[in-house]
């Protein structure tokens, strides 16, 4: 082994798989050639509630078989209900998959699906969130397992007490994953033996869900998944394609494809929880904070229990003597909700900050020196230190570059033509996490090393940096490093999620890197669940600061931002490269969730009724002006061997709030339900 | 989707075969075969018969063959300098590759985005005549404040359309009857009781291209209010032409688009104009006059302000820039 000075870890290495991807050789799940491949579609329930009773195939369609639970094979459980596919004739919302058409051609299996008969007794469906409904109940633990409930101090008694008070309430919409690549499965059993080419956030994961639903050892089934357009948490544990193109592929005998389209995306791989939310703030004329009160409502479906963590970063954000966070949910006839990008810090934080934003002109404080005030010495529920906190110098070095000071803060000052101009800001926040993985490292004669983990590249650079953080635990150049990831055949890795795919692999690959070092074998194996079970959990965060100027239409309440900056300390960055690309694609979609994303609900349909990317508007390139990024060179070596946070997660926590506050600011009227349309402006303006 | 036959149409007459559709750019009608709305037999293919050519007319009209690119349209040089309402309706919409696709006659004849027709799955009046409207007490919030019938709420949804019937442009046709010349404004009809029927044109009737009479008033312009910078069919716009002397006004054209189930001349509006003070006042008034009529849901009433607005500030700023002839 030559060693180097040069260290490729902080590098802006370009994607190792970039000219594959622009030239169009890079593969996606639906991508792989099969002989005899068959082509399946989903039928949807038509009702949001009922039974499905019989099946009617219109004989002159060219289906090779309709699969539902009349006739589909039995499935073992999975820990997740929307896995039980085709199993029973209870129908759970508008959307579920209730029949599989399989046929020679993708044509033939859409229009079969589109004639296929249902008989269907339908029912009477509830599919509103309200705050009232007498079907709320408070969640045993809100995901992944933090209390539904905390309190501290006497919150009660401090509002009562306190001469400034801000009591408000928000709203956010259910919101859509979406990511480029639609979900698709080919798979394909040779014998017992089942193979997936799946696009997911977790190949070993899916592998092991997919085996147990069918009743097998884990390693009876192979998922590969090579290369994946995103998945924004909709793709981190197996879907409902996953299952059903192994069970038309085992029906059939033949290779099945199941690639979803992207209407039915809104409703089968699910979405982010509508919430309500009531934000209760109590100060001192100065502006110390001495009651917090975060409560927040979602949804889930009468499948299962998924209780969105909303408030959860109320938690550790501000100090505050008495405090009380809760969490309230209604299970409604509609689809499951899941994870996406930021599931509880990004509807919670955009409450939270607008609240402090109402707070601090209601004080007459400048909105950053307000957060300032109240920064916590540690974390204020727990009472455990930070492992690294730079959330003041965020917002203070932010300003600085964005130009916040000499601002005016008063709203509805600045006027261009007929735009009305504002700007504003809010904090951001995401946990720091690790999760047990397993590395593999080989040595080979030519001065090469293969390093295997079965890790997801998203389109985020995971294998660019995996790379990187080899190269360095090795002492070599990075060209001397193949990577091998996106098959559950390699080692064990954890889900490329929760903004912790780079920490969790990198542990792993630095470990078995250094014991190949070590050891001077020929290969090493790193497993870090001992090491990752050992540490704290609590303490660890991200932080970050958002600044909007936005303008807004006199004429017409258009809203257009100006400027978008985001300023992290989110510990070591890894590839300069990748990390900022994550960064402003979270800024950006927290743009579409302050300004254009919205799940229009028809109650009587029971669906939400805008579910293709014409009427479900994320942000166009000329929404895009002026957005950018930059960091803080934080050092923090509780966390893991390369010092890393996530980046993932945290651009889309708070930039909803600075968009939105700016707005208040630009025009005087505070909008508290998002999306923030033009509908909403106009009779203000 | 259905199977169908496919062939390319060799003449008029291709098209009067029952179950038969014509297919030009394909960009609407393809995604709506696809989501089972639409389930032509036969898809005669005009991109080969119908004219993509530009030409000028006698006495200084233009000619768009009706195969015309919508792209190609907005950046030629003769609708640039004489007709820039209609370059700039035709830029606001769509994207790039679907304006490069769609054709003059497809636009015009694109059918509406109103979610429930949009979906096979759910009740409308418009793709399965007699099963209803969902959208007046659901999704109405893009939906018709004007011309709407209890059976049919939906707005056309076509931004050049809206620049065509502002101009006076005639489209002309050839089907089962013969040859026919049809101004643009009567193309479309309203619903009533037949939503089902966008167009008073028959079947098997091709448009084969679109006049614009020659120019009296190049102080023209198209302004969209819209849900996302681009790549989002409006929530409002207007086009509109004016020439001001003297501080009055003296031609005024004036259309509405996505307030109604076809691109709505505003007549009532114009009337009011001719004669008028070219002053904000007047422009307003004359908007509220046309908005008299209108009639909202529980989620559209904002297209009234915003209507009233977007008309003000369009006429301010074609009489500021001169409105000479
Ligand atoms: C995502 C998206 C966004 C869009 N945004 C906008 C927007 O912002 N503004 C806007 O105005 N439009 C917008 N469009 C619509 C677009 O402008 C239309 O799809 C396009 O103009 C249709 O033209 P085409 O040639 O592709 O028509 P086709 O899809 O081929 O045909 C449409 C209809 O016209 C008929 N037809 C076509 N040619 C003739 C003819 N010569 N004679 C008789 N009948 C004919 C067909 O039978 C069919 O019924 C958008 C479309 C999409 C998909």
């Amino acid at each position: 082994m030559t060693a180097t000075t040069h260290r490729a870890v902080g590098t802006p290495l370009a994607r190792l798989e970039g000219p594959k991807k622009v030239t169009g050789a890079a593969k996606y799940a639906a991508e792989y050639p099969q002989d005899d491949l068959a082509y399946a579609w989903i039928v949807q329930s038509p009702v949001a509630r009922g039974r499905l009773d019989a099946v009617v195939v219109d004989p002159t369609d060219e289906a090779i078989v309709v699969l539902w639970h009349g006739n589909a094979p039995r499935l073992r459980d999975a820990d997740d209900p929307e896995l039980a596919v085709l199993q029973s004739a209870a129908i759970s919302y508008r959307g579920q998959p209730v029949a599989l058409v399989v046929a020679d051609t993708p044509e033939g299996a859409r229009r079969a699906a589109q004639t296929v008969r249902l008989e269907i007794t339908a029912e009477e469906h509830d599919t509103v969130l309200r705050t009232d409904h007498p079907e709320l109940y408070t969640p045993e633990t809100v995901n992944p397992g933090f209390p539904s409930e905390t309190a501290a101090g006497d919150v009660d008694r401090a509002w009562a007490a306190a001469p400034v008070r801000i009591d408000v309430e928000y709203a956010t919409p259910a919101l859509h994953n979406n990511p480029m690549e639609p979900h698709a499965t080919i798979a394909r059993w040779d014998g017992d033996e089942l193979t997936l080419w799946d696009s997911n956030q977790h190949p070993s994961g899916v592998a092991a869900t997919v085996s147990q639903v069918f009743g097998m050892r884990p390693d009876q089934t192979r998922v590969i998944t090579e290369h994946v357009g995103g998945g924004f948490g909709s793709k981190g544990t197996a879907r409902p394609n996953a299952v059903l193109a192994a069970m038309g592929a085992r029906v059939t005998g033949r290779p099945v494809k199941l690639a979803l389209p992207r209407q039915q995306m809104f409703t089968v791989v699910g979405h982010r929880t509508p919430t309500r939310q009531r934000i209760r703030l109590a100060a001192t004329s100065d502006g110390a904070l001495t009651a917090i009160d975060h409560q927040a409502f979602s949804q889930s479906s009468r499948l299962f229990e998924f209780a969105e963590q909303t408030a959860v970063a109320t938690r550790h954000m501000y100090a505050a003597p008495n405090r009380r966070t809760g969490h309230r949910l209604l299970r409604l006839d509609m689809p499951t909700p899941r994870w996406m990008r930021a599931p509880g810090e990004a509807p919670g934080m955009f409450a939270l900050e607008c609240a402090m934003d109402e707070l601090a002109a209601e004080l007459g404080i400048d909105p950053i020196e307000l957060r300032v005030r109240n920064e916590p010495e540690v974390e204020p529920e727990t009472g455990t230190p930070f492992t690294s906190r730079h959330y003041v110098d965020c917002l203070r070095q932010g300003a600085e570059r964005f130009g916040w000071s000499g601002r005016d803060p008063r709203p509805r000052q600045r006027r261009e033509g007929d735009w009305w101009i504002g700007t504003g800001v809010a904090g951001a926040t995401y946990p720091a996490m690790a999760q047990p993985s397993t590395a593999r490292v080989r040595a080979f004669d030519d001065g090469g090393f293969e390093v295997a983990i079965g890790a997801a590249d998203l389109g985020t650079g995971a294998r660019t940096i995996l790379t990187q953080i080899a190269a360095d635990a090795l002492g070599v150049p990075v060209e001397r490093i193949t990577i091998r990831i996106g098959d559950s055949s390699l080692p064990k890795a954890s889900v490329a999620g929760g903004s912790s795919g780079s920490a969790s692999w990198g542990w792993a690959v630095t470990g078995a890197c250094r014991a190949l070092r070590e050891s001077g074998e020929r290969e090493a194996v790193f497993d870090t669940t001992e090491l990752i079970q050992k540490q704290e959990k609590e303490g660890r965060h991200a932080f970050g600061a958002h600044f909007a100027e936005v303008r807004v239409d006199a004429v017409t309440g258009e809203v257009r931002v100006s400027r978008l900056f985001g300023m992290y300390a989110a510990g070591r960055i890894l590839n300069p490269r990748t990390a900022r690309s994550q960064f402003l694609g979270g800024m950006i979609m927290g743009m579409g969730m302050a300004l254009h994303e919205e799940g229009v609900l028809d109650p009587a349909m029971g669906e939400w009724v805008n579910h293709d990317l014409a009427e479900y508007h994320i942000p166009a390139h000329a929404d895009v002006e002026n957005i950018d990024a930059a960091w803080l060179d934080e050092q923090d070596d509780q966390l893991n061997p390369m010092g890393s946070k996530g980046v993932g997660e945290i651009g889309i926590v708070g930039s909803p709030a600075a968009i939105v506050n700016a707005v208040w600011h630009a025009t005087g009227v505070r909008v508290r339900d998002l999306p923030v349309r033009l509908d909403k402006l106009l009779p203000h303006l | 989707m259905k199977t169908f036959t496919y062939r390319s149409a060799t003449g008029f007459a291709d098209g009067l075969e029952p179950g038969a559709v014509f297919l030009a750019g394909g960009t609407n009608l393809v995604d709506l075969m696809k989501l089972g709305v639409a389930a032509p037999d036969v898809l005669v293919d005009v991109n080969r018969l119908v004219a993509d050519e530009i030409s000028e007319l006698p006495g200084g009209g233009l000619r768009i063959g009706a195969g015309v690119r919508n792209s190609d349209l907005a950046a030629d040089p003769r609708v640039r300098t004489r007709y820039p309402v209609l370059s700039q309706a035709l830029l606001a919409g769509a994207s790039g590759q679907l304006r490069n696709m769609a054709t003059t006659g497809g636009n015009l004849l694109q059918r509406t985005r109103c979610r429930y027709f949009m979906d096979a799955t759910k009740p409308c009046n418009k793709h399965a005549p007699g099963t209803g409207c969902p959208a007046r007490d659901g999704d109405h919030r893009n939906l018709a404040i004007l011309g709407g019938s209890d059976a049919c709420i939906a707005t056309h949804p076509s931004d050049m359309a809206v620049a065509l019937v502002a101009l006076d442009a005639v489209v002309n046709t050839s089907g089962p009857a013969g040859e026919r010349r049809i101004p643009a404004e009567e193309l479309h009809r309203l619903p009533g009781d037949a939503p089902e029927r966008d167009t008073v044109l028959e079947h098997g009737e091709l448009i084969t291209s679109v006049d614009l009479p020659a120019v009296e008033v190049t102080n023209s312009a198209y302004r969209k209010a819209r849900d996302r910078a681009s790549y989002a069919f409006a929530v409002g716009s207007v086009a509109a032409a004016l020439t001001v002397a003297g501080g009055t006004v003296g031609d005024v054209r004036l259309a509405w688009g996505a307030v109604a189930p076809k691109p709505w001349r505003a007549r009532i509006a114009e009337e009011r104009l001719r004669g008028a003070p070219a002053t904000r006042e007047s422009f307003l008034a004359a908007a509220d006059a046309e908005l008299a009529g209108a009639r909202a849901l529980r989620d559209n009433a904002y297209k009234i302000a915003l209507m009233r607005n977007l008309t003000a500030s369009v006429l301010e700023r074609l009489a500021a820039a001169g409105g000479t002839r």
